[in-house]
């Protein structure tokens, strides 16, 4: 199935929010062994809608197929491809450091260079904050892993349209 | 006005609302508040033997009016058996709703006695479900349910009501207000470069080939095919759920299409420049070797359901909407045009299968499934309907029974369940009492719901049962013969005495071994007033021909031999 075209691609899915959509939009991910690279859901300003994030490889026929099979869902309110419109993402990163006094210098360079946030300090150890694209997030890992990285947890990737452009309306015949 | 009503009566008074007459279930410990109410409802209940019959009742229901059938069972066990039934309506895009009790809410989530997450299990298997743990919440979830089995692709909806919420009570007042999905993908009108592009495709076209399938008949759009083939001459090749959507006796209609179809008809897709499918989803039995499949010809594809365009089969151009109308639009766009050195080509190409056909031979003394079915169409004028199984018997129907009208054969396709044949058949006999109704079935698939004859009995349902008796599992044995070096594992079946179990029932059975018993044996069937069973000892080891090996191109096909050999050819 890898073909050139494949590329990571980005959807924003705009869901019910209720108990078990959350599983009809992974399960129909899982029956058609489409493979989810990333995915994060939370609410929106509207009150009974959620947005989920879905990140995966796909080549175009694909994800137009990911596309049709979501609008399948009674739950799903809409679905962008964010493949080919201007979009802002972001991922939000927790990652715990090993880091007694002498390295503290260090650690808070590291903190501004990055913009990240050092949101916990114990004496061995701290806690890094940062938001960003996923490159800036994976570099920071790599600065920090000399230091003895004891925990990570990120959040996935959070997509959105940008407000200048209008998604592409979907399904329109095919390509 | 309000009235006081229980969650349990409100489930009756909302099935009412939505037109229902029949249900099929059985009941039990979570879903008795509702079994209790039903005494008081104008719906007849059918009491099956076990759920997975109700469900295909349900579903044969559904087949042969067009409407939407009902599934009933209690919670855990009672909801598990209805599974392989919902997951053959939705691979058919059959309409269900099923209707399932659960343990009380309170308790739900802690192991109680008879709970199955039932929701959970089916998500991947229903188009939707539900579960209802508020008795206001039944009347909308039943409303909803309905319509969102019925709309777009129809498909198997489940609604899982807790024994609290029927027990308790409410003042109800039904509501018809129209139903809203907000986000479902509407189908608008098509788009008109589509439509041109189409257009000019099939213009230009000199060898097009129409691919009917199970569409015409959720879209009705029978005559509308009808319309176009008269109009435009182009022949018709059909998947197996197809068949009836184009009238089998028609001179274009070529006959049934893929893996067990007439070897000219793959040849013939193989040939083509333009394909124009009509509601079919190029399910792997019908392409082969999706790489290799009609590499020659555009395609142009009809569906109502957009993920099912370039799913198997990169298409040139979709028209995604209701069949019925797209044909409206497309239809009167088209030119007539002289296909005859077509009509020609394909003619040539049924060459010397005639010869080939069983129905050629001289009489062995054996008796053949293709016989019994040949017969069988001929006696009933090609009028009854017909459910089969899957297997052997399936596709001699297929092959041999020559259905000229739509809903008149009712199989599971896609997922291709046994047993599905006379639970499915009683179902459509309750939906359509005056039609002649016949299952065609294997003695293994048989065996598998044959517990459904003491429902026959007890509703004094009225069909006829022909069991194609060849003592083996008949297509898997076929593959071991053609696949396996022959080595019979696990498929020769011992059988009851089929006689003596239709008698065990109270129902008449027949016996039939010779060619020359067949009539008699199906007068004899058709003059009875109740259920019979006619046990069809066929020739043990005959084989479906022609038969394209699973992911090969289609025309490289196994063909029926004319000596004793065994050939594979190539055209």
């Amino acid at each position: 199935m890898t073909e050139p075209s494949q590329h990571s691609r980005t959807f924003v899915v705009l869901v019910d929010d209720k108990p078990g959509v959350l599983d009809r939009v992974a399960s129909l991910f899982r029956r058609r062994a489409y493979n989810i690279e990333s995915l994060a859901v939370g609410r929106t300003d509207k009150p009974g809608v959620s947005h989920i994030t879905v990140v995966m490889n796909a080549d175009a026929r694909t994800a137009r197929l990911v596309e049709a099979n979501l609008y399948k869902l009674v739950n799903v309110l809409d679905v962008q491809d964010l493949s080919n419109v201007p979009s802002v993402t972001r991922d939000l990163a927790l990652i715990k450091v090993q880091a007694g006094h002498d390295k503290r210098a260090e650690d808070l360079q590291i903190e501004e260079v990055f913009r990240a946030r050092i949101v916990d300090v114990s004496p061995n150890a701290l806690i890094f904050e940062i938001t960003g694209t996923e490159d800036k997030i994976d570099s920071l890992v790599d600065v920090l892993r000399p230091f003895g990285i004891v925990g990570l947890a990120r959040t996935g990737r959070v997509s959105m349209v940008r407000a200048t452009s209008e998604a592409v309306p979907s399904l329109e015949g095919v390509g | 006005m309000a009235k006081r009503r229980t969650g349990a009566q409100i489930i009756w008074d909302a099935l009412e609302q939505q037109g229902v007459e029949h249900v099929f279930g059985y009941p039990g410990g979570a879903i008795l508040p509702a079994y209790d109410a039903l005494l008081d409802s104008r719906i007849h209940h059918v009491l099956v033997r076990h759920e997975q019959g109700a469900a295909h009742m349900a579903d044969g229901y559904a087949r042969a009016s067009g409407g939407v059938g009902v599934a009933i069972a209690t919670s855990g066990p009672g909801a598990t058996n209805l599974v392989t039934g919902i997951a053959t309506a939705r691979l058919d895009s059959s309409p269900l709703v099923c209707i399932t009790g659960q343990v009380p809410s309170k308790v739900i989530g802690t192991d109680a006695f008879q709970e199955t997450d039932i929701t959970g299990v089916t998500l991947p298997i229903t188009k939707h479900n539900f579960l209802v743990t508020k008795t206001e919440d039944i009347a909308p979830t039943i409303r909803r349910a309905f319509h969102i089995a019925s709309e777009g692709r129809p498909g198997p909806v489940l609604i899982d009501i807790t024994k609290d919420a029927q027990q308790n009570e409410i003042d109800y007042e039904p509501d018809d207000s129209p139903i809203e999905l907000p986000g479902r993908f509407r189908t608008g009108p098509l788009n008109p470069d589509d439509v041109e592009r189409a257009v000019e495709i099939l213009a230009s076209a000199k060898r097009p080939l129409i691919l009917a399938g199970r569409g015409i008949m959720m879209s009705s759009a029978g005559s509308r095919v009808l319309d176009l083939v008269e109009k435009t001459r182009i022949p018709v090749a059909t998947t197996l759920l197809g068949i009836g959507g184009f009238p089998a006796t028609h001179p274009l209609n070529m006959g049934m299409m893929g893996m067990h179809g007439e070897a000219w008809v793959n040849q013939a897709i193989q040939n083509a420049d333009v394909l124009l499918a009509l509601g079919m989803r190029f399910d792997d039995r019908v392409v082969g070797d999706p790489k290799k499949y009609a590499t020659g010809a555009l395609k142009i594809h009809l569906d109502i359901d957009p993920s099912e365009i370039n799913k198997i089969i990169q298409v040139d151009v979709a028209l995604v909407g209701d069949l019925s109308s797209s044909l409206d639009t497309l239809t009167p766009k088209l030119e007539i045009q002289d296909l005859s050195p077509w009509h020609h080509f394909i003619k040539d190409l049924k060459g010397d299968s005639a010869v080939r056909d069983i129905q050629a031979l001289p009489d062995s003394g054996h008796l053949y499934a293709a016989h019994v079915i040949n017969d069988l169409w001929r006696l009933t004028e090609g009028k009854a309907l017909v459910a089969t199984d899957v297997g052997q018997h399936q596709m001699w129907e297929a092959q041999y029974y020559k259905h000229d009208h739509p809903r008149k054969l009712i199989t599971s396709g896609g997922l291709g369940t046994m047993g599905f044949a006379l639970p499915a058949a009683m179902g459509a006999k309750v939906a359509c009492p005056d039609e002649e109704v016949w299952v065609v079935v294997g003695d293994g698939g048989f065996q598998m719901t044959a517990a459904e004859l003491s429902t026959c009995k007890q509703e004094n349902l009225k069909v006829n049962i022909a069991i194609i008796n060849n003592g083996y599992l008949g297509m898997v044995r076929q593959w071991q013969e053609f696949f396996y070096d022959k080595r019979y594992a696990a498929t020769p079946m011992q059988n009851p005495d089929f006689v003596k179990l239709a008698e065990a029932h109270g129902l008449h059975g027949i016996r039939v071994e010779k060619r020359s018993e067949i009539e008699a044996a199906v007068g004899a069937a058709r003059a009875e007033e109740g259920t019979v069973v006619i046990d069809f000892k066929v020739e043990r080891e005959d084989t479906v021909y022609p038969m394209v090996a699973p992911g090969s191109t289609i025309e490289t096909m196994i063909r029926r031999p004319t000596d004793t050999l065994v050939k594979t050819e190539k055209s």
